[in-house]
């Protein structure tokens, strides 16, 4: 399968905090991928690193082919990926149906700009609530939005930050139905996710990160067996 | 060849339907039949009151390109510049200069007022690009315009020496510069010379209403939607692949340059300007007329510009030496009872009034 992301050596320190620490993590296209591991293991700043929102010291990112290392965080959107952050980062003052609209203008006009606002209406079932303000929606429905805004133009990876943080099982289950049905059509999956349950039921690869570095990786199986990540979790391992 | 001939018919036709919108209030016949018969007022109002009266009514429409283009940088995009002023006397500054070496004949003064505009709007483009480029956020942006504006004032404010001439023009330091061509417009057998007068107010009237209908149109346009989305959550705007920075700073460009529009035809009205137009004073007025009257909304920011403007003067003529104060306690009523604007909120409890109607 082609590579749809590669990350070479990354590394990024605050003072001496090091929160990635020579990462190398690789993604093929069509994946399906979760990140896991304890609080402070450097998940978000590697999602921020991806993202652009921090310059690495060192090492690469590859998306798609072409070096993304020194572009902006619009113009690394603007290659294809998309993000869904942990906190639902919508207009509140802004109806669903404008959210909508700012996400998916600038590809999409007209017509099919219409088209694809109410595909993504039906996706996430706020067709009854097209013109209600975003930030009046239940916090499932906001996160549903978001996912929406993320997804609408088909982007080639879609990053999520704990996509179900604070969603009822109810909810969190039919996210997980989501992110199969996206998958399903192509698109390529990256998400950090604390939830095992969840990590189950959407993964087929998991990544351990601890202090920065890749602890492990493999089939969560595989991940659950490692001798060694429970103790990470409990805070025993010496590493 | 059918297609030629609907393509620009059906470009017209939608940037007509973004007249209404989301991120305007007032929709449907009953609001554009109110908006018809207030400009048909408007336009009748000469009619009935004397040449003076109707100069007068003309300053205050001078002032409302300022306040619109602070609705659309501060109101919609969510920045608040305390500094319009700079723009506004740049370019009362660059009319006068300019009017004073080309003079008034074939419509030079036209070609003046544009070229004030462009330079006010040009002026606007290189501070938003250092702010905005430079990472400059929410009360900051404030400080830094002030800074900006009150710099202009001082500097304009120690040209008295004969050494400050651009050509033919004295720039007169503190006094300020006066003696510049009012607008004229070319006409055959003789130039008609706007006075402020009827022939003026007519002109800006026209003028008011081209640019309110075109705001209308840009802030319910594709480029709208992205500024009040910016105002909202900009690291979002950003995540969704716009390069915020561009929009912030293209929108303070066009607030810029509307604060420029009324400095040229301030300075052509008056034929005067002076560096303290850049001042202290003069650069909180537009906030408050723009918060006073909703500046989320550029209707409401029109409205209670106008409004606000008329009382100030009537405050001023019939002798009261604390017109400044009662604007300051309007702002803080305004800020506790009504943030979002008294226009605002009286235009949201007419709309539940008639619901059926506006709906």
């Amino acid at each position: 399968m082609t590579e749809i992301l590669r990350v070479q050596g990354l590394r990024k320190a605050f003072g001496g905090v090091v929160v990635a620490n020579g990462i190398d993590f690789s993604l093929s296209a069509g994946a399906m991928h979760c990140l896991i591991g304890p609080n402070g293991a450097g998940k978000s700043s590697f999602f921020r690193l991806l993202l652009g929102e921090h310059a690495p010291d060192a090492g690469t990112i590859t998306f798609d082919g072409s070096d993304i290392t020194a572009l902006r965080s619009f113009q690394r959107i603007r290659r294809g990926i998309s993000v869904k952050f942990q906190v639902p980062g919508i207009f509140k003052a802004l109806s669903v149906r404008q959210n909508l609209e700012v996400a998916f203008q600038d590809h999409l006009h007209g017509q099919s700009l219409g088209a694809t606002i109410r595909e993504m209406l039906d996706f996430t079932d706020l067709q009854s609530e097209e013109m209600t303000p975003a930030g009046i929606l239940s916090h499932g429905q906001q996160q549903w939005l978001e996912i929406a805004m993320a997804v609408g133009v088909e982007p080639k990876l879609l990053l999520l930050d704990e996509p179900t943080a604070g969603m009822s099982p109810d909810e969190t289950r039919k996210t997980g139905e989501m992110l199969h049905d996206l998958n399903g059509r192509g698109i390529t999956i990256l998400a950090v996710e604390h939830d095992m349950a969840f990590v189950e039921q959407i993964a087929r690869r998991v990544t351990v990160l601890h202090f920065g570095s890749i602890f492990a990786e493999g089939t969560i199986a595989e991940v659950i067996d490692h001798p060694g990540v429970q103790e990470i979790y409990l805070g025993t391992a010496d590493v | 060849m059918i297609s030629s001939e609907t393509a620009p018919r059906s470009r017209t036709r939608s940037l007509l339907a973004r007249l209404e919108g989301p991120q305007t209030m007032g929709r449907g016949p009953a609001f554009w039949v109110a908006a018809t018969v207030a400009v048909a007022a408007a336009a009748a109002y000469p009619l009935m009151a004397d040449a003076w009266t109707v100069g007068n009514a003309a300053y205050f429409l001078i002032w409302t390109f300022m306040a619109m283009g602070l609705g659309v940088v501060w109101g919609y995009a969510g920045a608040l510049s305390f500094g319009q002023t700079a723009f506004f006397g740049l370019a009362g500054y660059a009319y006068g200069v300019i009017t004073l070496n080309l003079g008034a004949a074939y419509g030079l003064t036209l070609l003046a007022l544009v070229l004030a505009v462009a330079i006010g709007g040009l002026f606007a483009l290189v501070i938003g690009y250092f702010m905005f480029y430079g990472r400059i956020q929410g009360v900051f942006i404030g400080i830094v315009t002030l800074s900006v504006t009150l710099v202009l004032e001082t500097f304009m404010a120690q040209t008295a020496g004969p050494q400050w001439r651009i050509g033919e023009a004295r720039l007169n330091g503190f006094n300020g510069m006066s003696g510049m061509p009012p607008l004229t417009l070319p006409w055959f057998g003789g130039d008609i010379v706007l006075y402020p007068g009827p022939s003026l107010y007519y002109l800006l009237l026209g003028l008011v209403v081209i640019c309110y209908l075109g705001l209308r149109i840009m802030l319910n346009s594709p480029f709208g939607n992205v500024l009040v989305a910016i105002r909202e959550n900009p690291h979002r705007v950003g995540m969704l692949g716009y390069d915020v920075r561009l929009y912030q700073m293209l929108a303070f460009g066009i607030g810029g340059a509307f604060a420029a529009l009324s400095g040229a035809l301030y300075t052509a009205w008056g034929q005067y300007i002076t560096p303290s137009s850049m001042g202290l004073t003069s650069a909180a007025l537009p906030i408050v007329w723009v918060a006073v009257g909703g500046r989320r909304d550029i209707t409401a920011t029109l409205i209670g510009t106008l409004i606000v403007l008329a009382g100030f003067q009537t405050l001023t003529i019939y002798g009261s030496q604390y017109a400044l104060v009662v604007m300051g306690a309007l702002l803080l009523v305004t800020v506790l009872a009504a943030p979002e604007g008294l226009i605002v909120a009286a235009m949201t409890l007419m709309g539940r009034v008639f619901r059926g109607s506006k709906r």
